[in-house]
């Protein structure tokens, strides 16, 4: 459906587009921006297809410097901007707007510099995810952050959400694995952020930008860090009779000082669904799998997997499997890593949460989940990074049935109140977006939000950065947000943060 | 375990009615870095306790006045630590000064930085508001991450009154192995030993002899130890205490003290006085006599930054001067949380 910006996030300017094509055909050549509605179609979403937006206009600069001038124009009249990658993002983050340039840093794809003896990569912002371990392998590196689009998204789209994926529970986030940002702010300066080594002076400016859904700045050259691949890969899967048994499993693996590379957990729907879409040997009996991915040297690898073994055993596993080579690794992950358009294929639509809790209440939760899925009519099936408590629950709904996708946005935000009552957050690692911004007015306090707003001020004091994104205005919380849980979780012994 | 957010927000709330810059003491164990403090003293080490933990979680929550040694403690009891071996300068060293230092000690790099492991904040800002960002989960991504920011902010932004931090548990088996080796080759070859899966812990250079510790199982470090060679170091966990502490021989001297970070393949640069290397290189601590500009520019020109770390004119430039778009948007930052300018007034740099 076409997306309406809120009345008090929207910023007004007074320039014509002709005449800001005219400027802007100075800058850029002119086969680089897109007036044609035939052409800006295609930009009308990201990953979140439910919400549609044609843009004023596309550009399509290919180097620093036009975006440089892009911005400062655009700084220049009070147009806003919307920075883009692959489009791949799950909460609308880079949803256009219908009077802002919407800037694609697709044609930045360059792996600048590759320095082995540093183990960093300098590539500009339109590289791809996958593309970077691609290129570093054969010096046996690899970029760990691998969000399940990581054969289409790319490096600007990663920082901008602080990216995750099935690896980050060993290897950290994007956040982790990122040391310095070329940026260009709202005024269209250039500033450099972190630093060659591993920290910079002043105030850790790569941990702020990373995640702040490009509201801050734009990133123009990231330079990452670049992990040794390890010796040995071990993949374990274990069926589980009850939701609950796999969710004790998994903080049972954690509390024997085992750190898994991934921990993933898919239930009984999700297993169904993905098995029929890439047949990849799953128990579909079963109600719940684990997939445990241990890495490192062979002796620690082989040790490791003996007593995660035992371990799923002991807490009830009623098969465990181990895959007995890399092969066989692969089609145990493509079930996973298929989860989604698996889904996709049993349900006209699906909308997917990213909902994050403390591991210990995953049983307590997935009930929840179920009954509020049973209260909405709407079946949910579940997959989750267990590791780090990072649910996925994905609504099933048939958009073309009038009521159905508000009734599952409904039940998204029931289950996002959920976590955060449980003392987990509204977003893992797809952003807010448009998606969830209504749900942190449940999860901030104005005062809190006010410094959210400062802090982008000190940055873009006009605004023009993805306005209507990730952080709500107070009028918008006013109107939607008529859930604030933490005032009443403040007094309460519920640990709040 | 007591609870003294309402106290300091009231206390905070009058300075602002006054316009009274706040100096904001913990431990007192870092008096020594930074720019000379400036304000009336508030003292915020009573501030105690373990608000919560369970081990299964990973996730410890602490009040800002908790010792550092008794945090480290409670988690070594269920054979979990702090992942980024933070420095103590005194046994009243707390964890709120830990964080707003940003020090991280030897294992750094293998297992990340204060930033890294710090989940979620609890603050009390230049508003005098009470403000809980980040939170207790390994991933959040709601709103900007202001309570990464805090990590390093030296005190600046306002008062961390709560903090949550992932743990990691203990390795399994940690030892020390060293040898012998020439300054001109040690860079080349630490970067080597990096870009293999060692299950290193520690990458030091004294100067001399090259030590690196190794984590894991003992079958692990068996091969690994036997793949690099050397010879063994006994009592080693004093070795690296000594190190991360700064209580070794080469700390003691009374000379201008630098901590030094760069590209750990950089060559070694051209400062008299002596050095030594951690964090594979990433990190070097230099004692020197050299002015501080020429400090200042030469390791600049290396692509890194320096800190006058102990010693020196602490009313000067104490940390790296930043270019002047980037120092406008920390004096921004810092406005955003503390508008009259209380907090840890000048501490970290002249402007603000």
């Amino acid at each position: 459906m076409s997306y309406q910006i809120h009345a008090s996030e929207r910023v007004n300017h007074a320039i014509d587009l002709k005449d800001f094509v005219a400027s802007l055909k100075s800058i850029i050549p002119a086969q680089s921006i897109l007036t044609e509605q035939e052409e800006l179609k295609p930009y009308e979403c990201d990953g979140l297809a439910a919400y549609t937006q044609v843009p004023w206009l596309v550009v399509l600069p290919e180097t620093i410097a036009q975006i440089q001038s892009i911005m400062k124009l655009c700084h220049q009249h009070g147009v806003p901007v919307v920075a883009r990658g692959a489009g791949t993002g799950l909460s609308g983050g880079s949803l256009p707007l219908d009077n802002g340039v919407l800037l694609s840093v697709a044609r930045l794809n360059q792996i600048v510099d590759i320095d082995v003896p540093n183990r960093t990569a300098r590539v500009q912002p339109g590289v791809r995810n996958l593309a970077i371990s691609e290129a570093v392998k054969r010096f046996g590196l690899f970029y760990a952050p691998d969000p399940s689009s990581q054969i289409a998204c790319t490096i600007g789209g990663n920082v901008a959400e602080n990216s995750g994926g099935v690896h980050c529970l060993k290897y950290g986030l994007t956040v982790h694995n990122v040391q310095k940002i070329s940026v260009i702010t709202a005024d269209g300066s250039l500033i450099v952020i972190g630093g060659a080594g591993l920290d910079g002076p002043g105030y850790d400016l790569p941990a702020l930008m990373t995640g702040s859904e490009g509201m801050l700045g734009i990133a123009v050259e990231v330079t990452v860090k670049l992990t040794p691949l390890p010796e040995s890969i071990q993949l374990l899967l274990a069926v589980f009779d009850t939701v609950e048994q796999a969710g004790e499993a998994v903080a049972g693996i954690i509390a024997a000082g085992i750190t898994p590379a991934g921990l993933e957990m898919m239930d009984n729907a999700t297993i169904r669904a993905a098995e029929n879409f890439v047949g990849a040997g799953y128990p579909v009996d079963a109600a719940a799998i684990l997939l445990c991915e241990l890495d490192g040297g062979h002796a620690t690898v082989m040790a490791e997997t003996h007593k995660v073994r035992q371990l799923l055993v002991e807490l009830g596993a009623c098969e465990v499997r181990l895959a007995v080579d890399a092969i066989e690794q692969q089609t145990m992950w493509a079930g996973r890593k298929a989860a989604f358009p698996a889904i996709g294929q049993i349900s006209p639509d699906y909308y997917c949460m990213d909902g994050t809790i403390p591991r210990k209440h995953l049983g307590a939760v997935l009930k929840r989940i179920h009954q509020l899925a049973e209260q909405f009519g709407l079946a949910v099936a579940n997959v989750f990074h267990a590791g780090d408590g990072n649910l996925h629950p994905l609504i099933l709904y048939d958009a073309n049935v009038p009521g159905e996708l508000e009734k599952a946005e409904q039940l998204g935000s029931e289950i996002l109140i959920c976590c955060v009552e449980m003392g987990g957050t509204i977003t893992g690692e797809h952003g807010v977006g448009i998606e969830k911004i209504n749900a942190m007015c449940a999860q901030f306090s104005s005062a809190e939000l006010d410094q959210f707003h400062r802090v982008k001020a000190a940055f873009d004091p006009a605004g023009i950065l993805n306005p209507g994104k990730a952080i709500p205005t107070l009028n918008r919380c006013a109107e939607f947000g008529a859930m604030h849980v933490h005032t009443a979780t403040r007094q309460s012994q519920l640990n709040r943060f | 375990m007591t609870d003294l957010s309402a106290e300091f927000q009231q206390h905070i709330s009058d300075a602002v009615a006054k316009e009274s810059p706040i100096n904001l003491v913990g431990g007192n164990t870092k008096q020594f870095y930074g720019r000379e403090p400036l304000g009336e003293v508030l003292n915020v080490a009573d501030n105690t306790g373990i608000v919560d933990y369970e081990p299964t979680e990973l996730v410890i929550t602490v009040r800002n006045g908790t010792a550092l040694s008794q945090l480290e403690a409670v988690l070594a009891d269920q054979g979990q630590m702090l992942g980024f071996e933070p420095p103590s300068f005194g046994q009243k060293s707390t964890i709120g000064g830990v964080i707003a230092s940003g020090l991280s000690g030897p294992r750094r790099p293998f297992s990340g930085a204060v930033r890294d492991h710090l989940l979620g904040c609890k603050i009390i800002n230049g508003y005098a508001d009470i403000l809980s960002f980040g939170g207790t989960v390994m991933k959040n991504v709601a709103g900007y991450d202001l309570s990464r920011l805090m990590a390093g902010s030296m005190g600046t932004l306002g008062l961390i009154v709560e903090a949550s931090l992932k743990v990691v548990p203990k390795p399994e088996i940690e030892e020390t192995w060293w040898q012998e080796i020439k300054g001109n080759a040690v860079i080349q070859l630490m970067s080597q030993l990096l870009q293999k899966p060692f299950p290193f812990s520690g990458l030091h250079y004294d100067g001399k002899r090259l030590f690196y510790r190794l984590c894991g199982s003992s079958e692990a470090i068996k091969q690994s130890a036997e793949t690099l060679g050397g010879e063994q170091l006994n009592n080693d966990r004093d070795f690296w205490l000594s190190l991360k502490n700064q209580t070794s021989e080469f700390f003691q001297e009374e000379m201008p003290l630098w901590r030094i970070s760069v590209a750990p393949a950089t060559e070694p640069l051209s400062l008299a006085g002596s050095d030594m290397l951690d964090w594979g290189g990433a990190l070097r601590w230099l004692k020197s006599d050299e002015s501080a500009q020429h400090v200042y520019q030469t390791v600049a020109e290396a692509g890194g930054h320096a800190t006058l770390f102990r010693g020196g004119e602490r009313d000067g430039l104490v940390f790296q001067a930043l270019p002047t778009d980037l120092m406008q948007i920390q004096q921004r930052l810092k406005h955003a949380f503390d508008p009259k300018g209380l907090f840890n007034q000048g501490r970290m740099y002249p402007e603000f």
